[in-house]
């Protein structure tokens, strides 16, 4: 056990929560309007969709880094894209770890959204379009706010759960330091390599996050919910 | 029957479901006009169909403005139509204030015409709200919520105002707290009101124009009081059968603490000083409150005792009691009153269509 080495600890950390920001908003972009047409659509295949997107709850994380990794490898569409800046391939890249968390925590940002954009059913945007709000002013004056809620829920959940995936990551990221080496795969290492103080130190600082995330999900869904009624 | 100048046109026709809606009316562009029925007559869904909230063929045309016209291809989208809806439940956004649910409509209507110009101040006071402004919707009770929801469709600047059963959901305090409000909204607004109801008391003191509608069907349409006496309706059936007259108060007698109102047709007693003279007032007579002699009777307490003529007399064969319409005035041409009484006395006085008599009425009620 050497000497401990900050910059080599914090690395990752940076890493993670770079790339559990950047998720996060990406699935707020993406995930809203799916979340909007799964809440609101009539359409009779919308389910199939819903299934798809809450797939990786249930498949095993390498199952989704192997099918991903071919998607991002020279051979996939992945390697395609990456064809067209000059790289052979989107795998082992901070982009690809992007797309696989993207896929990866869609579901436990879009349930929530699609939940709360349920939950106040079809009268507040018939209310907004008899004052004149086209359904677009009525989404984001009436729609949004109203949802909150789920918005906060979903963003949380999202970026927490971003942190913590290992399996995919490994799958389609390795091991690159500064590039795709994030937390739990650091965490992985260190204990691989006995460096027992910095797994220590990364592990014991998951469980205070995690905790610290669990009770303020948990104190904002009691503060909108009695907010509600 | 036609209404008054029938300015706003409405016909819509199709089936939900099991349920076919097929109704063709026309309303005049003033007033009060309920549309009233049992539940399930497709009332609510008629009124959806003016906000455009529900697509079914036909047309909506109010005045010169076009909304939907099945035939031509025009359905213009609801936020494009200058109408204020009031749900049954209040329905505020939950996530603003009262001022900012107020304002909502009022912040996208603009400029745009409209046949009151009320501002904000005007219609917080008509409403009396003023008190509420910086709450939360939440904190609101139930007739709050709706006077609040009532000035935010308001404030929007519409072209009519469409009210769905408003005060179902109230209980009857609330109901009695808040049908004030609405009395002077009528008072006060040029505007047209759709008002939906499947109450008739509601309805009587309200409304000016009656649809009268059952299960997807218009019975008739037109002034109130012409329907309530129309023997081939089932308003005159009905077990709280009553008649709306508008009258006008013609003199005071002070010395007994009674008002005369002018009538078409004659002049009815209404106890205490009910207002100026002049001053317009809705009153109800219960068919139940009258009857009839065939002389004029002076040794009676019943004050209201006027001459009129039989209309119509209607009731099965072998029933206890008949309906019977009958015109104030000795010529019979005054305001028509409904009447339930026995058809033993009936025969007795040999009373039928065209007899001279006297109509007693035990009870005359304002209604606004």
């Amino acid at each position: 056990m050497g000497e401990l080495d900050l910059a080599q600890l914090w690395s990752p950390i940076r890493l993670t929560i770079e790339l559990a920001f950047i998720t996060t908003i990406l699935l707020l972009i993406f995930g809203t309007p799916i979340a909007w047409w799964l809440a609101r659509s009539k359409a009779r295949w919308k389910e199939a969709v819903a299934t798809v997107v809450a797939m990786p709850l249930v498949l095993p994380p390498t199952v989704l880094g192997f099918y991903l990794l071919l998607m991002l490898g020279p051979n996939g569409p992945g390697g395609w894209i990456a064809g067209l800046y000059g790289a052979r391939t989107l795998a082992f890249t901070f982009t690809g770890l992007v797309i696989g968390s993207v896929l990866y925590s869609m579901p436990f940002v879009v349930q929530p959204i699609r939940n709360a954009f349920e939950a106040f059913g079809d009268r507040p945007l018939e209310v907004a379009a008899t004052l004149r709000a086209s359904p677009w002013d009525a989404f984001w004056s009436v729609a949004v706010p109203l949802a909150r809620p789920g918005f906060l829920t979903g963003a949380i959940l999202g970026f927490a759960h971003t942190i913590g995936e290992f399996g995919v990551i490994l799958m389609i990221g390795g091991n690159i330091p500064g590039q795709t080496k994030v937390l739990s795969v650091a965490i992985y290492d260190y204990v691989e390599t006995q460096h027992w103080t910095e797994a220590h130190i990364l592990a014991g600082g998951m469980v205070v996050f995690s905790f610290a995330v669990i009770l303020a999900t948990m104190m904002l869904g009691r503060r909108y919910g009695q907010q509600g009624r | 029957m036609t209404v008054r100048p029938a300015e706003i046109s409405t016909a819509f026709s199709g089936d939900l479901g099991s349920f076919s809606l097929d109704v063709t009316f026309d309303m005049p562009m003033r007033g009060i006009t309920a549309l009233f029925g049992p539940s399930g007559c497709g009332k609510t869904t008629i009124l959806r169909c003016m906000a455009g909230l529900q697509q079914l063929p036909g047309r909506f045309i109010i005045g010169d403005e076009v909304w939907q016209d099945s035939a031509k291809g025009v359905f213009i989208r609801t936020h494009a139509r200058p109408l204020g809806y009031v749900f049954q439940e209040a329905s505020l956004f939950q996530h603003l204030s009262v001022r900012q649910n107020l304002l909502y409509g009022a912040k996208r209507a603009g400029n745009a015409p409209t046949s009151d110009a009320l501002d904000f101040d005007a219609i917080v006071e008509l409403l009396g709200i003023g008190h509420l402004l910086e709450r939360s919707p939440v904190a609101l009770s139930g007739g709050e919520r709706q006077r609040v929801s009532v000035g935010r469709a308001l404030l929007s600047r519409p072209r009519i105002l469409l009210m769905d059963e408003p005060l179902s959901a109230l209980d009857r305090m609330t109901k009695e707290e808040i049908l004030p409000y609405f009395e002077r909204l009528h008072e006060s607004l040029a505007l047209p009101i759709v008002y939906v109801s499947h109450d008739i008391s509601e309805v009587a003191r309200l409304a000016d124009t009656l649809v009268l509608l059952d299960k997807g069907r218009v019975l008739a349409s037109g002034p109130l009081a012409v329907l309530q006496t129309d023997p081939s309706l089932p308003l005159v059936a009905a077990p709280d059968a009553a008649v709306m007259l508008e009258g006008r108060v013609a003199s005071i007698d002070e010395e007994y603490a009674l008002t005369h109102f002018a009538v078409p047709g004659g002049t009815l007693v209404v106890p205490g000083r009910q207002g100026e003279l002049g001053t317009e007032r809705r009153l109800r007579i219960a068919a139940s409150d009258v009857s009839f002699t065939l002389t004029a009777a002076s040794d009676t307490t019943i004050l209201n005792c006027l001459p009129a003529r039989i209309v119509s007399i209607d009731g099965a064969g072998n029933e206890a009691q008949v309906n019977i319409i009958a015109a104030l005035g000795t010529d019979g041409a005054g305001a028509r009153i409904a009447a339930r009484i026995t058809r033993k006395s009936q025969t007795t006085l040999g009373l039928a269509s065209g007899t001279p008599v006297f109509a007693q009425i035990k009870s005359v009620a304002l209604m606004r």
